[in-house]
Protein backbone atom coordinates (compact mmCIF):
# COMPACT_ATOMS: atom_id res chain seq x y z
CA UNK A 1 0.00 0.00 0.00
CA UNK A 2 1.29 3.63 -0.80
CA UNK A 3 2.25 5.95 2.03
CA UNK A 4 0.45 9.52 1.99
CA UNK A 5 2.58 12.42 3.12
CA UNK A 6 -1.06 13.96 4.48
CA UNK A 7 -0.78 10.49 6.68
CA UNK A 8 1.15 10.54 9.82
CA UNK A 9 3.44 7.32 9.66
CA UNK A 10 1.91 5.73 13.23
CA UNK A 11 -1.45 5.88 11.80
CA UNK A 12 -0.24 4.82 8.25
CA UNK A 13 1.62 1.77 9.61
CA UNK A 14 -1.90 0.68 11.92
CA UNK A 15 -3.93 1.48 8.58
CA UNK A 16 -1.23 -1.01 6.93
CA UNK A 17 -1.73 -3.42 10.25
CA UNK A 18 -5.70 -3.59 9.13
CA UNK A 19 -4.84 -3.89 5.58
CA UNK A 20 -3.24 -6.73 6.01
CA UNK A 21 -6.50 -8.97 8.01
CA UNK A 22 -8.51 -11.07 5.76
CA UNK A 23 -11.57 -9.72 4.03
CA UNK A 24 -10.35 -5.91 4.63
CA UNK A 25 -9.58 -3.97 1.88
CA UNK A 26 -7.73 -0.12 1.39
CA UNK A 27 -10.51 2.02 2.21
CA UNK A 28 -11.80 -0.73 5.24
CA UNK A 29 -8.32 -0.47 6.93
CA UNK A 30 -8.76 3.71 7.06
CA UNK A 31 -11.78 3.65 8.34
CA UNK A 32 -11.55 1.35 11.09
CA UNK A 33 -7.86 3.09 12.17
CA UNK A 34 -9.19 6.15 12.37
CA UNK A 35 -12.42 4.83 13.91
CA UNK A 36 -9.62 3.67 16.77
CA UNK A 37 -7.95 7.08 16.45
CA UNK A 38 -11.27 9.01 17.73
CA UNK A 39 -12.02 6.36 20.16
CA UNK A 40 -11.97 6.56 24.19
CA UNK A 41 -7.76 5.33 25.00
CA UNK A 42 -10.12 2.46 26.76
CA UNK A 43 -11.47 1.08 24.01
CA UNK A 44 -8.16 1.48 22.08
CA UNK A 45 -6.48 -0.07 25.12
CA UNK A 46 -9.11 -3.25 25.41
CA UNK A 47 -8.71 -3.94 21.55
CA UNK A 48 -5.09 -4.56 21.95
CA UNK A 49 -5.21 -6.29 25.07
CA UNK A 50 -7.68 -8.62 23.29
CA UNK A 51 -5.24 -8.95 20.43
CA UNK A 52 -2.29 -10.06 22.99
CA UNK A 53 -4.39 -12.53 24.89
CA UNK A 54 -5.88 -14.19 22.06
CA UNK A 55 -1.92 -14.61 20.89
CA UNK A 56 -0.63 -15.65 24.62
CA UNK A 57 -3.63 -17.43 25.87
CA UNK A 58 -4.84 -19.40 23.54
CA UNK A 59 -3.48 -23.30 22.52
CA UNK A 60 -4.91 -26.44 20.35
CA UNK A 61 -6.87 -28.86 22.45
CA UNK A 62 -4.85 -32.24 22.75
CA UNK A 63 -7.79 -34.00 22.28
CA UNK A 64 -9.80 -32.57 19.27
CA UNK A 65 -7.26 -30.04 17.92
CA UNK A 66 -9.76 -27.06 18.65
CA UNK A 67 -8.63 -23.24 19.53
CA UNK A 68 -9.11 -23.39 23.73
CA UNK A 69 -7.75 -21.37 26.61
CA UNK A 70 -7.52 -24.57 28.66
CA UNK A 71 -6.49 -27.67 27.68
CA UNK A 72 -8.37 -30.53 27.29
CA UNK A 73 -11.29 -27.79 25.93
CA UNK A 74 -14.59 -27.62 27.59
CA UNK A 75 -16.65 -29.54 24.96
CA UNK A 76 -13.74 -32.87 25.04
CA UNK A 77 -14.40 -32.53 29.43
CA UNK A 78 -18.08 -32.23 29.47
CA UNK A 79 -19.49 -35.42 30.36
CA UNK A 80 -23.19 -35.05 29.06
CA UNK A 81 -21.32 -35.34 25.62
CA UNK A 82 -20.83 -38.91 23.69
CA UNK A 83 -17.45 -39.81 24.00
CA UNK A 84 -18.81 -42.66 20.78
CA UNK A 85 -19.12 -40.02 17.95
CA UNK A 86 -16.21 -38.01 16.70
CA UNK A 87 -17.54 -35.20 13.95
CA UNK A 88 -14.38 -34.39 12.01
CA UNK A 89 -14.56 -30.62 10.70
CA UNK A 90 -12.28 -28.43 8.54
CA UNK A 91 -11.97 -25.28 10.57
CA UNK A 92 -12.79 -24.02 14.64
CA UNK A 93 -15.62 -21.96 12.94
CA UNK A 94 -17.13 -24.93 11.76
CA UNK A 95 -17.02 -26.52 15.20
CA UNK A 96 -18.82 -22.96 16.33
CA UNK A 97 -21.48 -23.05 13.45
CA UNK A 98 -22.51 -27.15 14.51
CA UNK A 99 -22.94 -25.82 17.86
CA UNK A 100 -24.45 -22.90 17.33
CA UNK A 101 -26.92 -25.38 15.79
CA UNK A 102 -26.92 -27.74 18.59
CA UNK A 103 -27.29 -31.17 16.25
CA UNK A 104 -24.42 -32.83 17.44
CA UNK A 105 -24.31 -33.64 20.38
CA UNK A 106 -20.65 -35.86 20.46
CA UNK A 107 -17.38 -34.46 20.19
CA UNK A 108 -15.33 -32.99 17.18
CA UNK A 109 -12.01 -32.94 15.75
CA UNK A 110 -10.91 -29.95 14.07
CA UNK A 111 -8.23 -31.17 10.48
CA UNK A 112 -7.03 -27.53 10.38
CA UNK A 113 -7.79 -27.07 6.94
CA UNK A 114 -8.70 -29.61 3.43
CA UNK A 115 -6.60 -32.08 1.46
CA UNK A 116 -5.46 -29.05 -1.80
CA UNK A 117 -3.63 -31.87 -4.08
CA UNK A 118 -3.13 -28.81 -6.79
CA UNK A 119 -1.88 -26.34 -4.09
CA UNK A 120 0.32 -29.18 -2.90
CA UNK A 121 -1.83 -29.27 0.36
CA UNK A 122 -1.72 -33.35 1.91
CA UNK A 123 -3.36 -35.49 4.44
CA UNK A 124 0.57 -34.70 6.08
CA UNK A 125 -0.57 -31.37 6.62
CA UNK A 126 -3.47 -31.23 8.58
CA UNK A 127 -4.18 -32.98 12.29
CA UNK A 128 -4.95 -36.72 10.30
CA UNK A 129 -2.42 -38.30 12.52
CA UNK A 130 -3.99 -36.82 15.94
CA UNK A 131 -7.40 -38.13 14.63
CA UNK A 132 -6.12 -41.68 13.78
CA UNK A 133 -4.77 -42.12 17.79
CA UNK A 134 -8.33 -40.88 18.79
CA UNK A 135 -10.06 -43.74 16.98
CA UNK A 136 -7.87 -46.61 19.06
CA UNK A 137 -9.87 -45.36 21.43
CA UNK A 138 -12.48 -48.22 21.63
CA UNK A 139 -15.32 -45.79 22.75
CA UNK A 140 -15.34 -44.53 19.45
CA UNK A 141 -17.78 -46.02 17.36
CA UNK A 142 -18.76 -43.57 14.45
CA UNK A 143 -16.81 -40.53 12.64
CA UNK A 144 -19.23 -37.89 11.44
CA UNK A 145 -17.36 -36.48 8.51
CA UNK A 146 -18.31 -33.00 8.02
CA UNK A 147 -16.30 -31.49 5.14
CA UNK A 148 -17.42 -28.66 2.68
CA UNK A 149 -19.06 -30.22 -0.03
CA UNK A 150 -16.47 -28.74 -2.41
CA UNK A 151 -13.40 -30.23 -4.15
CA UNK A 152 -10.95 -30.33 -1.41
CA UNK A 153 -13.93 -31.14 1.48
CA UNK A 154 -14.33 -34.43 -1.23
CA UNK A 155 -10.44 -34.89 -1.51
CA UNK A 156 -10.50 -34.97 2.38
CA UNK A 157 -13.76 -37.05 2.94
CA UNK A 158 -12.38 -39.37 0.34
CA UNK A 159 -9.26 -39.72 1.73
CA UNK A 160 -10.57 -40.17 5.50
CA UNK A 161 -12.70 -42.74 4.22
CA UNK A 162 -9.95 -44.94 2.88
CA UNK A 163 -7.76 -44.30 5.80
CA UNK A 164 -10.42 -45.18 8.31
CA UNK A 165 -12.62 -47.43 6.91
CA UNK A 166 -8.99 -49.89 6.98
CA UNK A 167 -9.63 -49.26 10.90
CA UNK A 168 -12.98 -50.91 11.18
CA UNK A 169 -14.38 -47.39 12.81
CA UNK A 170 -18.18 -46.50 10.96
CA UNK A 171 -18.09 -43.49 8.86
CA UNK A 172 -20.75 -41.20 7.67
CA UNK A 173 -20.69 -38.35 5.82
CA UNK A 174 -23.71 -35.05 6.29
CA UNK A 175 -25.90 -35.37 3.96
CA UNK A 176 -25.66 -32.40 1.06
CA UNK A 177 -28.35 -30.72 -1.03
CA UNK A 178 -30.57 -27.94 -1.38
CA UNK A 179 -29.78 -25.24 1.18
CA UNK A 180 -33.07 -23.70 2.86
CA UNK A 181 -34.73 -20.47 1.26
CA UNK A 182 -32.76 -21.69 -2.32
CA UNK A 183 -34.57 -22.00 -5.18
CA UNK A 184 -34.77 -25.75 -7.08
CA UNK A 185 -34.89 -24.02 -10.68
CA UNK A 186 -31.32 -22.51 -10.17
CA UNK A 187 -29.59 -25.69 -8.17
CA UNK A 188 -26.93 -27.13 -10.28
CA UNK A 189 -26.97 -30.98 -11.73
CA UNK A 190 -24.20 -31.90 -8.96
CA UNK A 191 -26.96 -30.77 -5.98
CA UNK A 192 -29.78 -31.92 -7.50
CA UNK A 193 -29.08 -35.00 -7.85
CA UNK A 194 -27.61 -35.26 -4.27
CA UNK A 195 -30.83 -34.09 -3.08
CA UNK A 196 -32.67 -36.85 -4.56
CA UNK A 197 -30.32 -39.23 -4.32
CA UNK A 198 -30.65 -38.79 -0.25
CA UNK A 199 -34.46 -37.86 -0.02
CA UNK A 200 -36.19 -39.07 3.04
CA UNK A 201 -39.36 -40.60 3.51
CA UNK A 202 -42.44 -38.21 4.54
CA UNK A 203 -43.41 -39.90 7.94
CA UNK A 204 -46.87 -40.06 6.90
CA UNK A 205 -48.19 -40.89 10.32
CA UNK A 206 -47.35 -37.09 12.09
CA UNK A 207 -50.18 -34.86 11.93
CA UNK A 208 -53.06 -37.24 12.17
CA UNK A 209 -53.71 -37.25 15.74
CA UNK B 1 -16.51 5.46 -23.58
CA UNK B 2 -17.33 2.56 -26.16
CA UNK B 3 -18.99 -0.48 -24.22
CA UNK B 4 -17.11 -3.21 -23.56
CA UNK B 5 -19.01 -6.49 -25.05
CA UNK B 6 -19.16 -9.46 -22.08
CA UNK B 7 -17.72 -12.51 -23.71
CA UNK B 8 -19.52 -15.81 -24.03
CA UNK B 9 -17.45 -18.92 -23.68
CA UNK B 10 -17.27 -22.54 -23.16
CA UNK B 11 -14.41 -23.79 -20.81
CA UNK B 12 -13.31 -26.37 -17.97
CA UNK B 13 -13.04 -25.07 -14.47
CA UNK B 14 -9.17 -26.14 -13.51
CA UNK B 15 -9.15 -24.80 -10.36
CA UNK B 16 -10.56 -22.14 -7.55
CA UNK B 17 -8.66 -19.94 -4.82
CA UNK B 18 -10.47 -18.08 -2.20
CA UNK B 19 -10.71 -14.25 -2.96
CA UNK B 20 -11.91 -12.01 0.15
CA UNK B 21 -15.16 -13.35 2.16
CA UNK B 22 -17.19 -14.31 -0.21
CA UNK B 23 -15.50 -14.34 -3.87
CA UNK B 24 -13.34 -17.09 -5.34
CA UNK B 25 -10.93 -16.65 -8.66
CA UNK B 26 -12.04 -19.29 -10.93
CA UNK B 27 -9.33 -21.14 -13.44
CA UNK B 28 -11.33 -21.80 -16.84
CA UNK B 29 -9.86 -23.47 -19.47
CA UNK B 30 -11.64 -22.46 -22.87
CA UNK B 31 -10.69 -23.58 -26.43
CA UNK B 32 -10.97 -20.36 -28.02
CA UNK B 33 -9.70 -18.17 -25.24
CA UNK B 34 -6.91 -20.70 -23.42
CA UNK B 35 -6.53 -20.22 -19.83
CA UNK B 36 -8.52 -17.47 -18.36
CA UNK B 37 -8.87 -16.24 -14.62
CA UNK B 38 -11.83 -14.49 -13.52
CA UNK B 39 -13.60 -13.88 -10.23
CA UNK B 40 -17.12 -15.97 -9.06
CA UNK B 41 -18.54 -13.25 -6.93
CA UNK B 42 -20.37 -14.25 -3.60
CA UNK B 43 -19.95 -18.50 -4.61
CA UNK B 44 -18.64 -18.38 -0.87
CA UNK B 45 -22.43 -17.63 0.61
CA UNK B 46 -25.19 -20.47 0.72
CA UNK B 47 -27.60 -19.13 -1.03
CA UNK B 48 -25.59 -18.23 -3.75
CA UNK B 49 -26.70 -19.78 -7.34
CA UNK B 50 -23.47 -19.33 -9.08
CA UNK B 51 -21.58 -21.54 -6.55
CA UNK B 52 -22.64 -24.58 -8.42
CA UNK B 53 -21.59 -24.18 -11.97
CA UNK B 54 -18.20 -23.16 -11.47
CA UNK B 55 -17.00 -25.95 -9.03
CA UNK B 56 -13.63 -27.40 -10.38
CA UNK B 57 -13.70 -30.35 -12.64
CA UNK B 58 -16.89 -29.57 -14.51
CA UNK B 59 -17.36 -28.00 -17.97
CA UNK B 60 -19.88 -25.25 -18.71
CA UNK B 61 -21.27 -22.12 -20.50
CA UNK B 62 -19.47 -18.92 -19.43
CA UNK B 63 -20.30 -15.19 -19.39
CA UNK B 64 -17.55 -13.25 -18.44
CA UNK B 65 -16.94 -9.32 -18.14
CA UNK B 66 -13.70 -7.52 -18.21
CA UNK B 67 -12.81 -6.31 -14.48
CA UNK B 68 -10.25 -3.85 -13.75
CA UNK B 69 -7.51 -6.92 -13.60
CA UNK B 70 -9.62 -10.10 -13.66
CA UNK B 71 -12.45 -11.04 -15.82
CA UNK B 72 -15.88 -11.25 -13.75
CA UNK B 73 -18.42 -14.35 -14.47
CA UNK B 74 -21.75 -12.83 -14.90
CA UNK B 75 -23.39 -15.98 -15.53
CA UNK B 76 -22.61 -19.45 -15.95
CA UNK B 77 -24.89 -22.96 -16.84
CA UNK B 78 -23.18 -25.94 -15.89
CA UNK B 79 -22.95 -28.80 -19.70
CA UNK B 80 -21.10 -31.55 -17.82
CA UNK B 81 -20.98 -31.80 -13.78
CA UNK B 82 -18.72 -34.83 -14.74
CA UNK B 83 -20.22 -36.17 -10.77
CA UNK B 84 -18.59 -39.81 -10.64
CA UNK B 85 -15.31 -37.49 -10.88
CA UNK B 86 -15.87 -35.74 -7.69
CA UNK B 87 -17.71 -39.32 -5.88
CA UNK B 88 -14.91 -41.40 -6.54
CA UNK B 89 -11.46 -40.24 -4.79
CA UNK B 90 -9.86 -42.70 -7.44
CA UNK B 91 -11.28 -40.48 -10.17
CA UNK B 92 -10.90 -37.43 -8.96
CA UNK B 93 -7.13 -37.70 -8.51
CA UNK B 94 -6.35 -38.66 -12.13
CA UNK B 95 -8.65 -35.94 -13.37
CA UNK B 96 -6.74 -32.98 -10.94
CA UNK B 97 -3.70 -34.32 -12.26
CA UNK B 98 -4.52 -33.80 -15.67
CA UNK B 99 -6.23 -30.80 -14.88
CA UNK B 100 -2.88 -29.18 -13.36
CA UNK B 101 -0.88 -30.40 -15.92
CA UNK B 102 -3.28 -28.13 -18.38
CA UNK B 103 -2.72 -24.97 -15.59
CA UNK B 104 1.16 -25.21 -15.38
CA UNK B 105 1.53 -25.56 -19.64
CA UNK B 106 -0.91 -23.51 -21.27
CA UNK B 107 -0.70 -18.99 -21.21
CA UNK B 108 -3.62 -16.48 -20.13
CA UNK B 109 -5.43 -15.69 -22.89
CA UNK B 110 -3.60 -17.72 -25.82
CA UNK B 111 -6.52 -20.51 -27.53
CA UNK B 112 -5.70 -24.03 -27.53
CA UNK B 113 -8.87 -25.56 -28.85
CA UNK B 114 -6.86 -29.61 -29.59
CA UNK B 115 -5.73 -29.68 -25.90
CA UNK B 116 -9.05 -28.23 -25.07
CA UNK B 117 -10.47 -31.17 -26.69
CA UNK B 118 -7.99 -33.60 -25.10
CA UNK B 119 -9.06 -32.99 -21.60
CA UNK B 120 -12.69 -32.63 -22.34
CA UNK B 121 -12.68 -36.27 -24.49
CA UNK B 122 -10.31 -37.35 -21.50
CA UNK B 123 -12.42 -36.47 -18.80
CA UNK B 124 -15.18 -37.96 -20.39
CA UNK B 125 -13.93 -41.39 -20.69
CA UNK B 126 -12.38 -40.87 -16.86
CA UNK B 127 -16.16 -40.63 -15.92
CA UNK B 128 -17.08 -43.55 -17.28
CA UNK B 129 -14.11 -46.10 -16.93
CA UNK B 130 -13.03 -48.49 -14.49
CA UNK B 131 -9.36 -47.64 -14.98
CA UNK B 132 -8.68 -44.02 -13.88
CA UNK B 133 -5.12 -44.31 -14.63
CA UNK B 134 -5.04 -45.65 -17.47
CA UNK B 135 -7.33 -43.10 -19.19
CA UNK B 136 -4.45 -40.61 -17.33
CA UNK B 137 -1.70 -42.11 -18.83
CA UNK B 138 -3.02 -41.91 -22.19
CA UNK B 139 -3.59 -38.38 -21.63
CA UNK B 140 -0.18 -37.96 -19.95
CA UNK B 141 1.14 -39.27 -23.99
CA UNK B 142 -1.17 -37.47 -25.59
CA UNK B 143 -0.37 -33.96 -23.74
CA UNK B 144 3.25 -34.74 -23.99
CA UNK B 145 2.65 -35.36 -27.76
CA UNK B 146 0.60 -31.89 -28.55
CA UNK B 147 3.32 -29.70 -26.48
CA UNK B 148 6.00 -30.68 -28.59
CA UNK B 149 7.84 -33.38 -26.30
CA UNK B 150 6.70 -36.04 -27.80
CA UNK B 151 8.70 -39.78 -26.83
CA UNK B 152 10.54 -41.29 -29.38
CA UNK B 153 9.58 -44.44 -30.53
CA UNK B 154 10.62 -45.24 -33.89
CA UNK B 155 14.23 -45.16 -33.56
CA UNK B 156 17.02 -44.53 -30.84
CA UNK B 157 17.25 -41.08 -29.75
CA UNK B 158 21.39 -41.75 -29.30
CA UNK B 159 22.26 -43.38 -32.65
CA UNK B 160 19.17 -43.31 -34.70
CA UNK B 161 19.04 -47.03 -35.53
CA UNK B 162 15.62 -48.68 -35.85
CA UNK B 163 14.20 -49.75 -32.39
CA UNK B 164 13.60 -53.50 -32.34
CA UNK B 165 10.88 -54.63 -30.06
CA UNK B 166 13.53 -56.12 -27.45
CA UNK B 167 16.38 -55.15 -25.51
CA UNK B 168 15.65 -50.92 -25.78
CA UNK B 169 16.14 -48.62 -22.61
CA UNK B 170 14.05 -45.56 -22.24
CA UNK B 171 15.91 -42.13 -21.36
CA UNK B 172 13.30 -39.64 -20.85
CA UNK B 173 16.08 -36.70 -20.55
CA UNK B 174 17.19 -37.75 -24.26
CA UNK B 175 13.37 -37.55 -25.39
CA UNK B 176 12.40 -41.33 -25.76
CA UNK B 177 13.48 -44.87 -26.62
CA UNK B 178 17.05 -45.91 -27.08
CA UNK B 179 18.62 -49.25 -28.88
CA UNK B 180 19.68 -51.87 -27.26
CA UNK B 181 23.50 -50.91 -27.78
CA UNK B 182 23.36 -47.43 -26.25
CA UNK B 183 20.98 -49.25 -23.65
CA UNK B 184 23.80 -51.46 -22.77
CA UNK B 185 26.11 -48.51 -23.10
CA UNK B 186 24.55 -47.18 -20.12
CA UNK B 187 21.88 -45.37 -21.63
CA UNK B 188 18.44 -44.48 -20.10
CA UNK B 189 16.17 -47.29 -18.11
CA UNK B 190 15.04 -51.28 -19.01
CA UNK B 191 12.08 -50.76 -21.09
CA UNK B 192 10.46 -53.77 -21.37
CA UNK B 193 8.89 -55.15 -25.06
CA UNK B 194 5.32 -55.13 -23.33
CA UNK B 195 5.68 -51.84 -22.21
CA UNK B 196 7.68 -50.66 -25.56
CA UNK B 197 4.26 -52.67 -27.28
CA UNK B 198 1.91 -50.83 -25.08
CA UNK B 199 3.20 -46.91 -25.00
CA UNK B 200 3.11 -47.44 -29.61
CA UNK B 201 -0.64 -49.04 -28.93
CA UNK B 202 -1.37 -46.18 -26.97
CA UNK B 203 0.17 -43.54 -29.48
CA UNK B 204 -1.79 -44.76 -32.29
CA UNK B 205 -5.21 -46.15 -30.50
CA UNK B 206 -8.24 -44.20 -28.32
CA UNK B 207 -8.50 -43.77 -24.74
CA UNK B 208 -11.34 -46.27 -24.72
CA UNK B 209 -9.21 -48.45 -26.87
CA UNK B 210 -6.16 -48.54 -24.67
CA UNK B 211 -8.58 -48.95 -21.30
CA UNK B 212 -8.99 -52.36 -22.84
CA UNK B 213 -5.51 -53.59 -22.79
CA UNK B 214 -4.78 -55.83 -19.96
CA UNK B 215 -1.60 -55.00 -17.88
CA UNK B 216 0.65 -56.64 -15.39
CA UNK B 217 0.46 -54.31 -12.36
CA UNK B 218 4.54 -54.66 -12.95
CA UNK B 219 4.35 -52.93 -16.64
CA UNK B 220 2.20 -50.57 -15.59
CA UNK B 221 4.50 -49.49 -12.32
CA UNK B 222 7.27 -49.32 -15.79
CA UNK B 223 5.37 -47.23 -18.09
CA UNK B 224 3.97 -44.98 -15.29
CA UNK B 225 7.78 -44.09 -14.11
CA UNK B 226 8.74 -43.60 -17.84
CA UNK B 227 5.48 -41.07 -18.12
CA UNK B 228 6.28 -39.59 -15.05
CA UNK B 229 10.43 -38.73 -16.16
CA UNK B 230 9.01 -37.49 -19.45
CA UNK B 231 6.83 -35.33 -17.75
CA UNK B 232 9.33 -33.70 -15.32
CA UNK B 233 11.28 -32.78 -18.33
CA UNK B 234 8.63 -31.21 -19.83
CA UNK B 235 7.51 -29.40 -16.73
CA UNK B 236 10.90 -28.72 -15.17
CA UNK B 237 9.33 -30.49 -12.00
CA UNK B 238 6.90 -32.57 -10.13
CA UNK B 239 3.00 -32.29 -10.48
CA UNK B 240 2.14 -30.74 -7.26
CA UNK B 241 -0.84 -33.28 -7.22
CA UNK B 242 1.42 -36.28 -7.30
CA UNK B 243 1.87 -36.23 -3.52
CA UNK B 244 -2.04 -36.75 -2.62
CA UNK B 245 -1.84 -39.50 -5.42
CA UNK B 246 1.14 -41.38 -3.42
CA UNK B 247 -0.39 -40.52 0.32
CA UNK B 248 -3.66 -42.28 -1.35
CA UNK B 249 -2.06 -45.50 -2.30
CA UNK B 250 -0.67 -45.60 1.05
CA UNK B 251 -3.97 -44.89 2.59
CA UNK B 252 -5.31 -48.27 3.41
CA UNK B 253 -2.25 -49.14 5.02
CA UNK B 254 -1.57 -46.30 6.88
CA UNK B 255 -4.80 -47.21 8.17
CA UNK B 256 -4.56 -50.83 9.07
CA UNK B 257 -1.24 -50.09 10.95
CA UNK B 258 -2.91 -47.11 13.07
CA UNK B 259 -5.53 -49.37 14.26
CA UNK B 260 -2.65 -52.08 14.92
CA UNK B 261 -0.25 -49.23 16.86
CA UNK B 262 -4.24 -48.70 18.74
CA UNK B 263 -4.71 -52.39 19.36
CA UNK B 264 -0.78 -52.89 21.29
CA UNK B 265 -1.57 -49.73 23.16
CA UNK B 266 -4.91 -50.64 24.31
CA UNK B 267 -3.47 -54.18 24.97
CA UNK B 268 -0.43 -52.52 27.02
CA UNK B 269 -3.11 -50.46 28.83
CA UNK B 270 -5.37 -53.73 29.82
CA UNK B 271 -2.30 -55.68 31.31
CA UNK B 272 -0.92 -52.94 33.14
CA UNK B 273 -4.49 -52.30 34.69
CA UNK B 274 -4.05 -56.17 35.65
CA UNK B 275 -0.95 -55.60 37.48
Amino acid sequence: MQRSPATAPTIARLIEAFHRLPGIGPKSAQRLAYHVLRAPRAEAEALAQALLEVKDSTRLCGACQNITDADPCAICLDPDRSASTICVVEEPLDVAAIERAGVHRGRYHVLHGAISPMDGIGPEDLKVRELLSRLGDAAVEEVILAMNPNLEGEATAGYLSRVIGAMGVRITRIAHGLPVGADVEYADERTLRAAMTHRVEIDQSEGQG
Amino acid sequence: MPRIRPIRTEAIVLRQRPLGDADRICVLFSPTRGRVEAVAKGVRRPLSKLAGHVEPLSRGQFGLAQGRSLHVITDAQTLDAWPSLHDDVDRMTEALSMAELVDRSTDLDVASGPLYMLLKGSLDELARTSSPSVVRRWFTLRFLDQQGYQPELDECVRCRAALGPEGNGYAAADGGAVCPNCHQAGVGQRLSSPVFRLLRYMRRSSCEATTQVRVAADEAAELERHLRLSLEQALDGRLRSSSFTEALERAESYGHSAASVAADREREEQERAAV
